[in-house]
Formats: C-alpha cells, sequence, structure tokens
C-alpha cells in the first residue's frame, strides 16, 4: 500500500509519525503544513460565500436568497476571504516553510509561538465559524459604525472577536519572521543577498505588526459599544462614526499591502528562475518592496472620499495614493525586464507568475483611477471597486500563492506534480478569472451598486458573465485539489533541485531534514545567478552548475 | 554570563526621580494654567517614560536595534494622529460636516 | 544545576537570550500602537469637547489614582532589583523580589477596584448608572467611556503581567533561574515596565485636566 511518505527519504515528514508529533511540533515546515490546511478549509468556506452570492445574482430580481441572507453571505465572504484565507495564506504557509531556509537557518527564532500562533488561528476560526453558523453578521467585513454597534441584525460580537483573536495569530506571525530575519540569518547571508520572497515576508510582517493592533482595538471599541449600548461612535454622546473608518481604514488599508506583497515577492523568485535571468535591479526591487509597505500607511482614507471627511483630506489622500503607486509601477517594469533576453520556459509557474504579472497591472491601473477623486465619486460603492481589488487579491495574490505553492512542491513533499495538468489549470484560472471579474468593470461603469441583493435587469447579461466565469474558476481552483493530492501517492521522486534554482532551499534534499541542513551554509553569491545564454547558474553557496 | 554586583542606586534614584514627576503632574491640576494643562501633564509623562525606557528597561549604551524597535510604535503613531488631523483639521462642525 | 544549551537554531546561548529580548521589544511595539489608538480617540474628543473634558474630569479620583502610579513605578523598582540580585545568583532576595512586584500589582488592583467602587458611587459608570450633572453635556460620557476601556484593558494586562511573575517565582523555586540563564527575568522586566509606562500615560489623559477654581 502507497502512503505519502512511501519511498522517500528520512525528513521533517518521515521523522515521526504520530499526531502528537504533529499538533505539538516545533518544526516550522511542519507548521506550514498545519496552516496550509486551516487556510485551505476556510478558503472553501470563502468560495462557498461567493458560489452562492454569483449563483444569487444570476436573476435581477434576486429571488435565491433573502435579502438579509444575501447581505450575510457577503459579509462573510470578506471576513473570511480576508483574515482567514489571503492575510495568512502566503506567510504562514510559504513563508513558514522558506524563510529559515532560505535564510541557512534551522528554525524561526521562535518556534513554540509559531505553533501558538496556529492554535490561535484556530480558536478565531472556531468563532467565525459559530458566527457562521447562529446566523452571521450583515454589516460587510467593514462593520461601520453606527449600523454595526447600534442598529445591525447580525452577530456582530462573534464577528468581532474572531477577528481580535485573529489578529493575534498575524502578530505573532510577523514578530517571528522579523526578529528571524534579523538575527538568524547564516555567515554571508547579508541583506543585499537576501532572496526577495525574503525582503516580501519582512516588510509584510513589518505592516502586520504595526497595523494589526490599531483594528484590534478598533473592532475591541465596537464589540464593547455594541455590548453596553454606549461607545466612542456613538453620535448621540458626541462621538464621530466616521472615526471608526479611520481606524479601521489604518489598518485595513496596509492590510490590502499584507496580501500582495509576499505574492510580489514569490513572482520575483518565479520570474528569475524560469526565464533564467537574475531579477532585474534587485536593490530597486527591495527598495520598492520596503517603500510600499510604509507608504501604505498613508493612504487610508482614499476609502473615505464620499463618507464625510473634507475635501482637503481627499485631496491629500488622493495624492498620496498616487505615491504608492509608484514603487509596485517599478516592480511590473523590472519583472518585465527580468523578462528581457531571458531563456524563458512555461512551466505552471511561471504561467502563474506571467498571470500575476498582467491581472496585477491591470488592477492597479484601476487603482489609479478609483484613486482620482472624480473618478471615485461615480464609482464608488459599485462592481467597479470590485474588480479592482479582485484583480488584485485573486488574479495577483492568488495566482502568485499556486504559483509559489507549484513551484516550491517538490521541496516540500519530495514529489513531482503533472505538469500536463498544472498547465491547464494555470489557463483555465486565467481565462474564468478575467471572465468573472472584467465583466464587473463594466458593471460598475454602468453603475451597478455593491452589497445590493438585486439590480437593473439591463445589467443581467455581464451578471450572467461573470457567473459563468465563476464557474470556471471555481472548477480551476478544484483541479490542483486533484492532481496535487494524486502526486502525494503516485507522483515521481524529486530531487533537490529540480528546477535548477538559486536558493539556499534548494541545496538540501526534498524534502528537507528535520534541521534544514547537515550543516549551516556559508553564503557566498546573491541571489538569481542565472545564465540565459546556456541556463546554468550559480547557487547562493557559491557552487556552480552546468 | 558574568555575575558583576551591579549597583542599586542609579535605579533608585531614577525611582525618586519618577515619584517627583508625579508630584508635580499632581501639583500642575490645581494651578490655572489652561491650555497648557495637556503640554505639562503629558510632557511630564512623556519624560517619566523615557525614564522608565532608559533605566529600568535598560535602554542604554550603543544605539541598537531594541532603539529602534521601542521607537518605532511611538513613531509610527504620529502617522496615525497627523494624517487623522489632516480631515478633523479641516472638517466644519465636528463630528459631521 | 540543568546544562544550559541554546535551542537548535541559535548558535549561543548569547544569540538566543539576546534574540528573547528583541522579540519582547517588538512586541512592545504593537502593544504602543494597540493602546495608542485608544489614546488617539482620546485626543481627538478631548480638542474638540475640551471644557467638557475637563469639567468631568474633576470627579476621577486624583488621590487614588495618583497612588496607583507610586505603586506600579515602586513595582518597577521592585523588579529591577529582581533581576539584578537574579543575575547574581541571590536566589532568595529575587523570590522575594518577585513576590513584592507581584504583591504592588495587586495592591494596584485593589485600589482601582475600590476606585471604581467610588466611581459608581460618583454616577460616572457609561450604560451602568452614567447621570448628566447639570451644566454638562453629552460629550462628558465620552470621557468615562475612554476611562473605563483604557483603565480596563490595563488592568487585563497587569494581571498577566502578575501572571507571569508567578511563573517567574516558580521556576526561581525550581531552579531553573541562574546567573548563567536569567533571560525569562529580562522579558518579563521589559513586559513590566512597559504596563507601567502605560499607566503614566494613562494617568495624564485622566487625573490632572485642570482642578483650578475657575
Amino acid at each position: 500500500m502507497t502512503t505519502v511518505t512511501a519511498d522517500l527519504p528520512a525528513s521533517y515528514l518521515t521523522k515521526e509519525h504520530t499526531i502528537a508529533s504533529w499538533l505539538l511540533t516545533s518544526d516550522h515546515k511542519r507548521i506550514a503544513l498545519l496552516f496550509f490546511a486551516s487556510i485551505t478549509f476556510f478558503f472553501f468556506i470563502g468560495g462557498f460565500a461567493a458560489t452562492l452570492i454569483r449563483l444569487h445574482l444570476l436573476n435581477p430580481a434576486g429571488t435565491l436568497l433573502q435579502p438579509d441572507m444575501y447581505n450575510r453571505m457577503f459579509s462573510m465572504h470578506g471576513i473570511v476571504m480576508v483574515w482567514f484565507f489571503l492575510i495568512p495564506s502566503i506567510p504562514t504557509t510559504l513563508g513558514n516553510f522558506l524563510i529559515p531556509l532560505m535564510i541557512g537557518a534551522r528554525d524561526l527564532a521562535f518556534p513554540k509561538i509559531n505553533l501558538a500562533s496556529w492554535y490561535v488561528f484556530n480558536i478565531s476560526g472556531f468563532f467565525v465559524l459559530f458566527c457562521l453558523f447562529v446566523g452571521g453578521v450583515d454589516t460587510g467585513w467593514t462593520f461601520y459604525t453606527p449600523y454595526s454597534t447600534l442598529f445591525a441584525n447580525g452577530y456582530v460580537i462573534p464577528a468581532a472577536v474572531a477577528v481580535f483573536i485573529n489578529g493575534f495569530s498575524s502578530i505573532m506571525t510577523g514578530l517571528n519572521f522579523v526578529i528571524t530575519i534579523h538575527r538568524l540569518r547564516a555567515p554571508g547571508m547579508t541583506w543585499m543577498r537576501l532572496p526577495l520572497f525574503v525582503w516580501a515576508i519582512y516588510a509584510v510582517s513589518l505592516v502586520m505588526l504595526l497595523a494589526t493592533p490599531v483594528l484590534a482595538m478598533t473592532l475591541a471599541l465596537v464589540a464593547l459599544e455594541r455590548w453596553m449600548g454606549v461607545g466612542i461612535f456613538d453620535p448621540q454622546l458626541g462621538g464621530d462614526p466616521l472615526l471608526f473608518q479611520h481606524m479601521f481604514w489604518f489598518y485595513s488599508h496596509p492590510a490590502v499591502y499584507i496580501m500582495i506583497l509576499p505574492a510580489m515577492g514569490v513572482v520575483s523568485e518565479l520570474v528569475s528562475c524560469f526565464a533564467r535571468r537574475p531579477v532585474f535591479g534587485y536593490e530597486g526591487m527591495a527598495y520598492a518592496l520596503m517603500s510600499i509597505a510604509v507608504i501604505s500607511f498613508f493612504v487610508w482614507a482614499h476609502h473615505m472620499f464620499v463618507a464625510g471627511i473634507s475635501i482637503y483630506a481627499g485631496i491629500v489622500f488622493s495624492l498620496l495614493t498616487f505615491f504608492v503607486a509608484v514603487p509596485s509601477a517599478i516592480k511590473v517594469f523590472n519583472w518585465t525586464a527580468t523578462l528581457h533576453k531571458g531563456s524563458i520556459s512555461f512551466d505552471a509557474p511561471m504561467l502563474y507568475a506571467l498571470g500575476f504579472v498582467g491581472l496585477f497591472t491591470i488592477g492597479g491601473l484601476t487603482g489609479l483611477m478609483v484613486a482620482t477623486l472624480p473618478i471615485d465619486i461615480h464609482v464608488h460603492d459599485t462592481y467597479f471597486v470590485i474588480a479592482h481589488f479582485h484583480y488584485i487579491m485573486v488574479g495577483g495574490t492568488v495566482s502568485a500563492f499556486f504559483g509559489g505553492l507549484h513551484y516550491w512542491w517538490p521541496k516540500i513533499t519530495g514529489r513531482l506534480y503533472p505538469e500536463m495538468w498544472a498547465r491547464v489549470a494555470a489557463i483555465i484560472t486565467f481565462l474564468g478569472f478575467n471572465l468573472t471579474f472584467f465583466p464587473q468593470f463594466i458593471l460598475g461603469y454602468l453603475g451597478m451598486p455593491r452589497r445590493y441583493y438585486t439590480y437593473d435587469p439591463a445589467w443581467q447579461v455581464w451578471n450572467v458573465l461573470s457567473s459563468a466565469g465563476a464557474s470556471i474558476l471555481a472548477a480551476a481552483y478544484t483541479l490542483p485539489l486533484l492532481y496535487l493530492g494524486w502526486s502525494l501517492f503516485y507522483g515521481a521522486r524529486a530531487g533537490a533541485n529540480p528546477w535548477r534554482a538559486t536558493g539556499l532551499e534548494w541545496l538540501t534534499s526534498s524534502p528537507p531534514p528535520q534541521h534544514n541542513f547537515p550543516r549551516t551554509p556559508v553564503v557566498r553569491a546573491a541571489p538569481y545567478q542565472y545564465n540565459p545564454a546556456d541556463g546554468s547558474y550559480v547557487a547562493q553557496d557559491g557552487s556552480s552548475n552546468a | 554570563m558574568s555575575a558583576q554586583r551591579e549597583p542599586l542606586l542609579p535605579y533608585v534614584v531614577a525611582w525618586l526621580v519618577l515619584m517627583l514627576l508625579l508630584g508635580l503632574s499632581v501639583l500642575s491640576a490645581y494651578l490655572d494654567i489652561g491650555i497648557f494643562h495637556p503640554i505639562v501633564n503629558f510632557g511630564i509623562a512623556a519624560t517619566q517614560a523615557a525614564i522608565i525606557f532608559i533605566m529600568f528597561m535598560r535602554l542604554r549604551g550603543r544605539p541598537s536595534l531594541k532603539w529602534v524597535f521601542a521607537a518605532a510604535g511611538f513613531f509610527w503613531l504620529l502617522f496615525l494622529f497627523g494624517l487623522s488631523t489632516v480631515d478633523y483639521a479641516t472638517r466644519t462642525g465636528f463630528p459631521t460636516q | 544545576m540543568r546544562s544550559l544549551q541554546p535551542e537548535p537554531q541559535y548558535a549561543t546561548l548569547e544569540q538566543q537570550t539576546e534574540t528573547a529580548q528583541l522579540g519582547m521589544w517588538m512586541f512592545i511595539a504593537t502593544e504602543v500602537m494597540f493602546f495608542g489608538a485608544l489614546v488617539f480617540t482620546y485626543f481627538l474628543y478631548r480638542t474638540h469637547y475640551w471644557e467638557q473634558f475637563r469639567l468631568t474630569a474633576q470627579d476621577s479620583k486624583i488621590l487614588l489614582g495618583s497612588i496607583n502610579q507610586a505603586i506600579l513605578l515602586t513595582s518597577s523598582l521592585t523588579m529591577v532589583m529582581a533581576i539584578n540580585f537574579g543575575k547574581e545568583g541571590r536566589q532568595r532576595l529575587l523570590v522575594l523580589l518577585l513576590l513584592a512586584t507581584a504583591l504592588l500589582g495587586l495592591c494596584f488592583l485593589g485600589v482601582k477596584g475600590f476606585e471604581n467602587f467610588e466611581d459608581y458611587q460618583s454616577s460616572t459608570v457609561p450604560s451602568v448608572n452614567f447621570l448628566l450633572k447639570s451644566g454638562y453635556h453629552p460629550p462628558t460620557e465620552l470621557f468615562w467611556v475612554f476611562y473605563f476601556i483604557a483603565t480596563g484593558l490595563h488592568a487585563v494586562h497587569l494581571t498577566i503581567g502578575i501572571g507571569l511573575i508567578l511563573v517567574l517565582v516558580w521556576l526561581a523555586r525550581r531552579g531553573r533561574l541562574s546567573p548563567n540563564y536569567y533571560s525569562p527575568l529580562e522579558v518579563v522586566g521589559l513586559y513590566w515596565s512597559f504596563v507601567d509606562t502605560v499607566w503614566v500615560f494613562l494617568f495624564a489623559a485622566i487625573y490632572p485636566l485642570g482642578r483650578a477654581a475657575t
């Protein structure tokens, strides 16, 4: 009988087999897999809510779901996808698995905190599932006051508590990464030799650490106000409901960069490896990641242009939002320049990476559009905004997540996935995604509001196209479950470096041993030393390879 | 790890200064200084915080990464306070337009 | 005495203990953002409702608040002394001063509890028995909402700190702290002094707003 670990050499997977050895592990690689299980579970919960929404919207009369249920559906979709899938996705899975390997360390700085982070995540997951089962919350994922504090019909407090606890998991993970990257780099691994994925995780961890506490306070205040019937957002006391939005978006705007920065890190790894070229402008890319992280804190009120802030605030925040686009654009230019004169192969990870570059560009350009005050007055709270952020979060982050998952699958599992099926899935994803979300730009432009359970029948054709795309996307996301699962049992054995890549993680076996490296590596080379002429490369330990 | 005997006197002095500052803060409550109240009170609090950080939390010696982390939260709050003020200082009829 | 080996990802025990302290400083930065967000709301409302806040703050119990600050500042001193004695291997004094710190923390909570009883007597508890005094406007209740949330959250952090100190006492009694390894003392000491710092700022926000007869 074949098992997952059949004919694999001794590794972190085979070290011990008991359930306790998994649930009480301190190994960052096992913890990464534990997180992977949790976020995949929540991805399908959020996806289920999305499925119901798209089915409901096939019909302009909106009869599938009751209006109140529709409100709860889009709220749960947002809450689950944002906090229980997108924010943890790349950092807790690929980040946890790869950071120590990429810097030449034997584990993260605080392994017990890493495991605790997973348990805290699951506790928060319990609260959100509880909220779901007792009937959900209908405030939208944004919990705006005074509706959420004084008038909402759903279960605001369990939802707020869930997100509050989830924040601790974020903070624990981010703290671990920042300290690890500062203190546990192998000899020779200077800051400017770090893979860009490490820079990206470092940047995202700083954002998590500085922004999440503000969300925690904000939601605590909402929960307390709802519970006590009196609070600091209450207009009857002279409180300002808009204060909630300032505080909420102070976190939630950086949060969207929490969602995209790790994806950008993944893409740099993929593009360089599959174009066999060093990343163009490595230093610029590292500074761009840090700039995005910093400037992301200065733009939050662009979510509030029509909420009641002063026109002067609108002007200032619009200008600052244009600034944050600059380092993102630099990254797109540099990825493109990396491809130029490269020796490109179209393996599945590369297909996902290329998809990312295109879809992120569209998402980013439309971001500039909504950052423009006169345009935003018209498209705020329409499907234009929904399409904009889904291009970034789904077209961007989810594509990069799948690309990274495929790229590092051999390292994590010791198995090769079936390439043909993976390419098919990547292409279907790209097509299904565009069919789902491009019509939504048109819908927003035509004026269809978001968060409404009915719409003007004239818009039905676009909604039907979008729902059709969603069904294709659903198939595309299910396909990897099937063939990746298959590969665990029947996939070919992977060598240490099937992609002939330069990072330290490829110098150890696939899967790695429990403590990652037999001896701590010494770093002698910058990353991405690929030669497009003949595909040869210099690994980061200095070894040349034809 | 060395087992050097570290003198306790500097810490006791720091404690005395902190208590003195507390007294000053209480005293200021009873003075008629109007608009200067928050400046005096938070100025004293910031001074006390600095003494606690430097003396009790040992943020002394060579500047290090600890200093950066210690300052990071306070520095980052400036952005929350400052950029929100762009809105609150230019809105009329608080809390709504 | 157990042999002291660093965890596998660390080269030396010194690297491990330095890194633990760095981790606590990072955590403190997140706590600064957490409490700072609440203080932001306070500053906003105080700026806009200047006179109302000054008026109602006179009902805050400045004597009890000051006693509490004195208690906490002293507890920071006893904590530092405990760490010093721990570094020198003077176990008895270490445990004594840790217990003194914990006791001072409990005194703080006791005084706070009494203060909250007094607040109840003054009818300044929002949602429970808040009474708008004549000449006062609704924003005065905002001050008291802030007061209870801020001091409540602070008390939660303080209670956690007391718990951590009792864990240190347990570690010390089990012989797990020595001049060769006292990292837990330092890390908890940082947390404790930080909780003290939070109170210093809350004190400034709540009590001395202006009690001069006008």
